[in-house]
């Protein structure tokens, strides 16, 4: 018995000395990314900024993703060739110092700014900037498919080798060492603002190559991609990729000593995946991060009360009823759907259901964008009117499947469900029967309402940039869309109407023309209900200041400072 | 004994090929999957069709699993679409098996040390104060759920008192050499010892959280086993005999009742890896548990495979040596 506890003593002694030799500790070393030992804390400058994020960035190579998370942490690491204004949606030049279009509005070009690097020490110049089109243009394979770039393939189309697609894009020639002359093969409203768009980041051409940036690949039921997009994204931003670490979930990025513009205002930026909210607040209150996105607007009094400050940035968005009359005929007649709209009491869904801020839609996009028809006011509530609309469409005994998404928030929508029980309440109370169907967001909800299989559902829209077509061109020029409007007979007549004005050059004529299509949208067609824009907010603590917030959620956060 | 090996072993492979294959249709008989996770709510019908191509999701449900099955065969398991994007799955699985043993340990741990002690003091005491209020304390703590106790804790310890951190593993800054992935471990092996102290700050709250369900039943079995013990004969004889209370209770008493506790304990493991689910939730503490929460919310096929399969494997080959054991000390096993 003596000799087995000795032996088994031995043993462990020796399994933790063997251990212990492999395992020494690799402080202070700095990794292939030249990231340096992080400071936690610290104050002013030599600060870090830490912000709790709902998830993790699916990568960090922009191009390929169409996530807000990942496109938090991209931001910080890339610019573009044009910008947002700080604080606003409109578009200023960003790595292109100036940029001009012919006055057909196919050929624009760029005056790329002087003495800006890459974080791997490269120079950016025209060569470089044409290189990223070259890009874009040429991804082949897998690549190609939307959920991989998604924003290339809604904005500009096809890519080289499909011939069977239409791209906007045509080419990008260097026209001397800090001028390139982008061609493009029609007149769009969004080109060229769509460039200050997140996706259209500028990456440094050698890094790219060193690290086999294009290569993208189907494997099982999701896509594996190349080291670039995982461990050296390089860029121009105020701060420099530093490491990601998958066991705790935190992307930590360093401030880039070498940036053209103002440095960061503190040393190190760390975003840490937290994907509970409540959890997100309480890391909030116990002081370990600084700052959170989208805090639920019942939180807001509250942690304010705590010291901390509630921004909240401009609606940019929509919370819309979608409706689809394929799988519930009596919604073919729009005197049906307008019965549904009149019979929303929007004001006090807005104000019960809503944060201060938030406002009764009338239109698919904010109005802060032109092309709003200020003539036209949200659809009145008025029950009686939704009861003579239904009796006269022979439906007063009207039954409707209605959608209820579970499981998320959305900067347009904060609390689902509250949102759903106040419309079903308002439908109920004018006489049609609702059946309530809840679903999981990513179980089973989105792949519903998109493939037509809801009758009634909630969804919206948050704007990447300052244009119309991004939110009713985007809902309505397909005509296969989740309102299924190619099942209506204003189908094409609204197709073209909005393709018309998105080729209209002129900016006042192409106002008027949208003005029009919101008139006919609200008027006549109403293929779904707008129901309110809501401001949704970002919270950091006393602490940090200098923080600009974005209405697009674009925030750059290297003018944040940490007053300790 | 060979035989019997080869036999149990094919019996094995037979058992994770059927879980596979139930496995792989009820995941995708549940509404929606991948697409959404990938292309989110801006996707037309079209897309979802090219998506759903390239992935072979448009193919039959056999022509999926045969796929499936001919690349895990490679090991080649597919990539996360949500948990952690565009990771392999098995990575995945690698790097977050550790934080579960660690936290399902310490919580074992936890509940052990104070379950039995205080179970036996409650039988020793029976109809006391003391063993009333250790009744009630057991029956509360199976009675509230594992994520209020969570919520609970954390706001109190870490919110209010500041004691110690709400979530996570690590903090901020720490920057802790990882040589085995169980962070406590491998802060003692490399001698950095803030950040061992660190994980294991991390680990408390979500350790008596996750502890709350074992210390409950391993109480009550402790408790009821010494009961019946203290009525044995062999007690009885042992007090006449004049033996010391102190060898009575330890060598006669404790080790005859726990021989039921050892056999609950195990048992619970397999519980305690269902609440690391919800503890993992409520914590963001990056385990197993977490992966699965939200790999099945948002439909993570290949992440919700491979860790289901692996905790199959892990639980068949430890059936597997407890059977081989009992063959090598019971020959009528192998004969069975």
């Amino acid at each position: 018995m003596r000799n087995r506890k000795v032996a088994l003593t031995a043993a462990a002694t020796i399994l933790a000395l063997s251990l212990s030799a492999c395992a020494e500790s690799q402080r202070g070393t700095d990794d292939d990314n030249g990231a340096e030992t992080p400071a936690a804390g610290g104050d002013g400058s030599d600060a870090t900024f830490i912000f709790g994020a709902a998830g993790e960035p699916k990568l960090f190579d922009p191009f390929y993703a169409s996530d807000g998370e990942t496109f938090r942490v991209t931001r910080q690491i890339y610019e573009q060739l044009l910008d947002f204004e700080p604080g606003t949606a409109d578009t200023i030049p960003g790595l292109a110092e100036e940029y001009e279009g012919s006055e057909d509005g196919l050929t624009w070009t760029f005056k790329i700014r002087e003495g800006v690097k890459f974080h791997d020490g490269t120079d950016l110049d025209a060569a470089a900037v044409c290189a990223n089109f070259d890009r874009w243009y040429n991804q082949t394979g897998d690549a190609q498919n939307s959920a991989v770039t998604y924003y290339w393939n809604n904005n500009f189309g096809g890519f080289a080798d499909q011939a069977d697609r239409d791209s906007l894009f045509e080419s990008c020639t260097v026209a001397d060492d800090m001028t390139a002359e982008v061609k493009i093969t029609r007149y769009t409203s969004k080109f060229p603002d769509i460039l200050a768009h997140g996706a259209y980041a500028i990456h440094s051409p050698s890094a790219m190559e060193e690290h086999d940036a294009n290569n993208v690949t189907a494997q099982g039921e999701g896509f594996a991609y190349p080291a670039y997009a995982t461990e050296h994204p390089t860029g121009t931003g105020a701060f420099r990729f530093a490491s990601y670490d998958q066991a705790t979930g935190t992307v930590t990025l360093d401030r880039n000593e070498d940036y053209w513009g103002e440095k960061a205002g503190v040393k190190q930026m760390v975003v840490r995946s937290i994907p509970d909210e409540s959890t997100r607040r309480q890391e909030l209150e116990a002081g370990s991060i600084h700052g959170y996105d989208l805090p639920n607007p019942v939180d807001w009094a509250t942690l304010e009360e705590g010291g901390n400050i509630v921004e909240i940035r401009p609606a940019f968005n929509i919370l819309y009823v979608g409706l689809n009359a394929t799988t519930n005929e009596a919604l073919k007649d729009v005197n049906v759907r307008k019965a549904l709209s009149h019979a929303i009491n929007r004001d006090q869904l807005v104000q019960s259901q809503l944060p201060d801020g938030a406002e009764a839609a009338s239109h698919f996009f904010p109005d802060t964008l032109p092309g709003y028809n200020e003539d036209l006011q949200p659809h009145a509530y008025d029950p009686d009117l939704a009861k003579q609309l239904l009796a006269e469409a022979g439906q007063e005994n009207l039954e409707i499947e209605f959608w209820q998404p579970t499981e998320v928030t959305r900067p347009y929508m904060p609390d689902p469900a509250s949102i759903f029980d106040a419309i079903r309440t308002d439908w109920e109370a004018v006489g049609i029967t609702v059946t309530p169907k809840p679903m999981p967001w990513n179980g089973g909800y989105i792949e519903g309402t998109e493939q037509g299989q809801a009758a009634a559902y909630l969804l919206g829209w948050t704007g990447d940039y300052s244009s119309p077509d991004n939110f009713i061109g985007t809902f309505f020029t397909e005509q296969s869309n989740a309102f299924d409007t190619g099942n209506y007979e204003f189908a094409q007549e609204l197709t073209d109407a909005l393709v018309q004005a998105d080729s209209e050059p002129d900016p006042d004529a192409r106002a008027e023309l949208y003005k029009e299509i919101n008139k006919k949208i609200a008027d006549d067609y109403l293929p779904g209900l707008p129901i309110s824009h809501s401001p949704p907010a970002i919270v950091v603590s006393e602490k940090v200041q200098g923080l600009v917030t974005s209405p697009l959620a674009a925030e750059d956060f290297s003018t944040v400072t940490i007053n300790e | 004994m060979t035989k019997y090996i080869v036999r149990r072993l094919f019996q094995a492979v037979i058992a994770l090929f059927v879980l596979s294959m139930l496995l792989f249709a009820w995941l995708r008989s549940l509404p929606g999957g991948p697409v959404s996770a990938l292309l989110g709510e801006r996707s037309t019908p079209e897309d979802r069709a090219a998506l759903e191509a390239a992935l072979g999701l448009d193919q039959p449900l056999h022509i999926q699993y045969w796929r499936f099955l001919t690349r895990a065969l490679r090991g080649e398991f597919g990539t996360s679409t949500f948990v952690s994007p565009g990771t392999d799955a098995f990575e995945v699985f690698l790097t977050r098996l550790p934080a579960t043993i660690e936290l399902s340990f310490v919580a074992l741990l936890l509940a052990v040390a104070f379950a039995i002690p205080i179970g036996y003091l409650a039988a020793r005491n029976r109809g006391t104060a003391l063993d009333t209020g250790a009744v009630v304390t057991s029956l509360v703590g199976v009675a509230v759920p594992v994520f209020f106790l969570a919520f609970v804790l954390r706001d109190v310890f870490a919110v209010q008192l500041g004691w110690l951190p709400p979530s996570g593993r690590e903090s901020v800054g720490i920057n802790a050499t990882r040589v085995t992935g169980l962070f406590v471990l491998d802060g003692l092996l490399t001698r950095e010892w803030d950040a061992a102290w660190d994980a294991f700050k991390h680990l408390i709250l979500p350790a008596i959280a996750l502890a709350s369900i074992p210390f409950a039943v391993i109480f009550r079995i402790t408790r009821a086993s010494v009961l019946e013990v203290l009525d044995e004969d062999y007690v009885r004889t042992a007090q006449s005999k004049g033996l010391r209370s102190n060898v009575i209770r330890i060598r006669h008493v404790l080790r005859n009742a726990l021989i039921p506790v050892v056999t609950t304990i195990g048992l619970q493991i397999g519980a305690l890896l269902a609440g690391a689910v919800l503890t993992e939730r409520v914590f963001s503490f990056r385990g197993i548990g977490h992966a699965l929460s939200y790999g099945f919310t948002n439909r993570d096929y290949a992440v919700l495979q491979v860790l289901i399969m692996m905790a199959a494997l892990i639980y068949i080959v430890v059936n597997l040596l407890v059977d081989i054991a009992y063959a090598v000390i019971d020959p009528r096993v192998r004969a069975k």
